[in-house]
């Protein structure tokens, strides 16, 4: 087991290391020279080069790329060129708030689809279950930002219950939460119902029922239990890409996270923040579905089995 | 004896009934069945049909971008459907117009990553080894980016217009086909057919294209619903961020963002655009899983 984990996180470091690349090859054919915004606009051109030698800017792409990963080996992101801070500082002011949006959206994606998904399944083809479908199609169909915008009319400006943006507590988490929530349930209740089905028509769900196990403790106990594990990978990818902050819900709700960091890295042309909030979230992403897989030794006895051969 | 005759011809009727029952003619009948999707396809043609029209029928300059401000902030009355915006422009008229933007960046970004990522999948099905491996591995970096962090990356980089936001979306995407045809392929290399085609002298590139893929097609074909769907709601999140189609253009995710800022008091400005985007979306995805249940009648049992 452990050496699987090892494995692993050793594998990460060259999909790290590629993602690294091409955004900062991205940023650099961005046109808009940072040096030229930072410099002072009376400097000669001799300040300007010397700025842009202070910088680590100076030089064919190859090279200051180079330079860049020379220290991001050493766990070193770099400076932010717009902000004059650490990389890793400036991710780490913000990734509080991700996580809160993260976690709270997942909440919110679990007791929608859940019982959507569960309604949905033991009851095979009835208005149910086809309401219950349509219901996820609309939640994946609907761009997260008009919902948000809509909640921000009727809970912020008709009724004035929630604040319609910024950190400020849990009342202000409400709204965001619900938006991106809502739009993660869609494929998660579509899951949950497709797994619930699988196990439905197990032998062993027969046999709990003959034995006269009760229809709640035979669909909780033993048809969610040996369900769970494609629920789990979906989860685990849907926590894995909120965790890389949503743009679009953090622009609507000025929601002070990652996504809106990263956003206006890339349109300010800082090299070295941009990249090194997506080198972040990818390696978010990746622990989280490296959890994932090891959740799921502890809920199915069959996996850990193997990983101990 | 008589009755013997009658018998069996009725039953070749009855074959040659079935055997000219093509597998397309076969998945219609089972689309056609479902009505979910049926609604999809309908919305799905009146869309392509009024992006259509209405790109023939409005004059872009006169009746789109055209600006009339003592008309502004008009509510939606008979003369105005869905009111009027900041600039005094017809809303109705402009979400009619930002149709063919929506679907037309939809379509050709799924036509590039399909064509994209099915060639690399099927290449990386076919050829395993190194070759898939590398294959995959490089889908696996554009995975492990957001899409709509790579989008923006890449209209920072090729500037906004509405081709790069094509291309940039369609780039966005080619790992999901690559992943999906070569999951498609693996299946169907090991099969019979395919080692008479190389026996008959098929080379390597006609076995792919000419045998494989038309074999694996059916999850590709899902894919290309799903990713209309899909490359639409990205490409609308930038317009709504204010990097995807430039302005003027009546855009429905910039039209959005344009509508947001007077929220309070002109809400319709906020609700029409993006009651667009949804419909659209909407549509493409019950036509993708109504075909994936048609194409694969073993997943609907």
């Amino acid at each position: 087991m452990i050496r699987y984990v090892l494995k692993r996180i050793l594998m990460m470091i060259p999909v790290l290391l590629a993602v690294s690349f091409v955004v900062y090859f991205l940023m650099d054919l961005a046109p808009g020279d940072i040096v030229m915004q930072l410099a002072p606009t009376d400097a000669t051109a001799e300040q300007i080069e010397q700025l842009r030698k202070d910088l680590g800017l100076d030089g064919p792409l190859l090279t200051r790329y180079f330079r860049y990963v020379g220290n991001l080996l050493k766990g070193d992101l770099g400076q932010s060129l717009s902000q004059n801070r650490p990389v890793m500082e400036l991710f780490m002011d913000r990734f509080p708030a991700t996580v809160k949006l993260a976690v709270g959206s997942l909440i919110v994606a679990i007791g929608i689809s859940f019982p959507l998904g569960i309604a949905a399944a033991t009851h095979h083809r009835s208005w149910l279950d086809g309401s219950s479908m349509v219901t996820a199609m609309i939640g994946v169909s609907m761009p997260s930002f008009w919902l948000g915008l809509l909640l921000i009319m009727l809970f912020a400006s008709k009724l004035n219950l929630l604040p319609s943006g910024g950190d400020s507590g849990f009342l202000s988490l409400i709204l965001p939460a619900i938006t991106l929530g809502a739009n993660q349930a869609g494929s998660l209740t579509r899951t949950v119902r497709s797994s619930m089905l699988d196990v439905i028509r197990q032998d062993y769900l027969r046999t709990a029922r003959a034995k006269g196990v009760s229809e709640k403790q035979v669909i909780r106990k033993h048809a969610l239990k040996n369900a769970l594990i494609p629920i789990l990978t979906v989860l685990g990818s849907t926590l894995g890409n909120a965790l890389g902050g949503s743009v679009t819900v953090e622009a609507v709700f000025a929601w002070p996270g990652v996504g809106r960091l990263t956003v206006s890295a890339i349109n300010n042309r800082d090299m070295t923040l941009a990249t090194g909030c997506i080198i972040m979230f990818t390696l978010m992403l990746n622990l989280t579905l490296l959890a994932v897989d090891i959740a799921y030794a502890f809920v199915d006895p069959r996996i850990r089995a193997r990983y101990s051969k | 004896m008589d009755n013997n005759t009658t018998k069996r011809k009725y039953s070749v009727e009855e074959l040659k009934k079935y055997k000219k029952r093509s597998m397309w003619a076969e998945v219609w009948r089972n689309f056609k069945k479902n009505r979910t999707a049926m609604v999809g396809l309908f919305i799905v043609i009146a869309l392509v049909i009024i992006a259509v029209f209405s790109h023939f029928y409005y004059d872009y300059a006169a009746d789109i971008v055209h600006q009339e401000l003592k008309d502004r902030f008009q509510k939606p009355s008979a003369e105005h459907w869905f009111g009027t915006d900041s600039f005094g422009r017809d809303v109705f008229t402009r979400i009619v117009y930002g149709a063919q933007y929506s679907l037309s960046v939809g379509i050709v970004a799924v036509a590039i990553s399909c064509a994209l990522g099915t060639t690399l999948g099927v290449i990386a099905g076919f050829y395993g080894g190194v070759t898939e491996n590398i294959i995959l591995r490089v889908c696996e970096v554009f995975v492990g980016i957001p899409s709509v962090l790579l989008g923006i990356a890449i209209m920072a980089a090729f500037g906004q217009s509405i081709v790069v936001l094509m291309f940039a979306i369609g780039l966005v995407y080619v790992p999901m086909y690559c992943r999906t045809a070569r999951a498609a392929v693996l299946p169907v290399r090991g099969e019979e057919y395919i080692e008479a085609a190389r026996i008959a002298g098929v080379g390597d590139f006609g076995i792919m294209f000419k045998h494989i893929l038309p074999n694996s097609l059916s999850p590709i074909i899902v894919q290309i619903t799903m990713g209309v769907a899909s490359g639409i709601l990205t490409a609308s999140s930038l317009s709504f961020l204010g990097l995807g189609v430039p302005l003027p253009s009546p855009e429905w995710g910039a039209m959005l963002s344009e509508g947001r800022a007077y929220i309070r008091d002109y809400g319709y400005l906020t609700i029409f655009p993006g009651l667009a985007i949804m419909i659209t979306v909407l549509a493409f995805n019950l036509m993708g899983d109504g075909l994936r249940d048609a194409l694969d009648p073993k997943l609907k049992q």
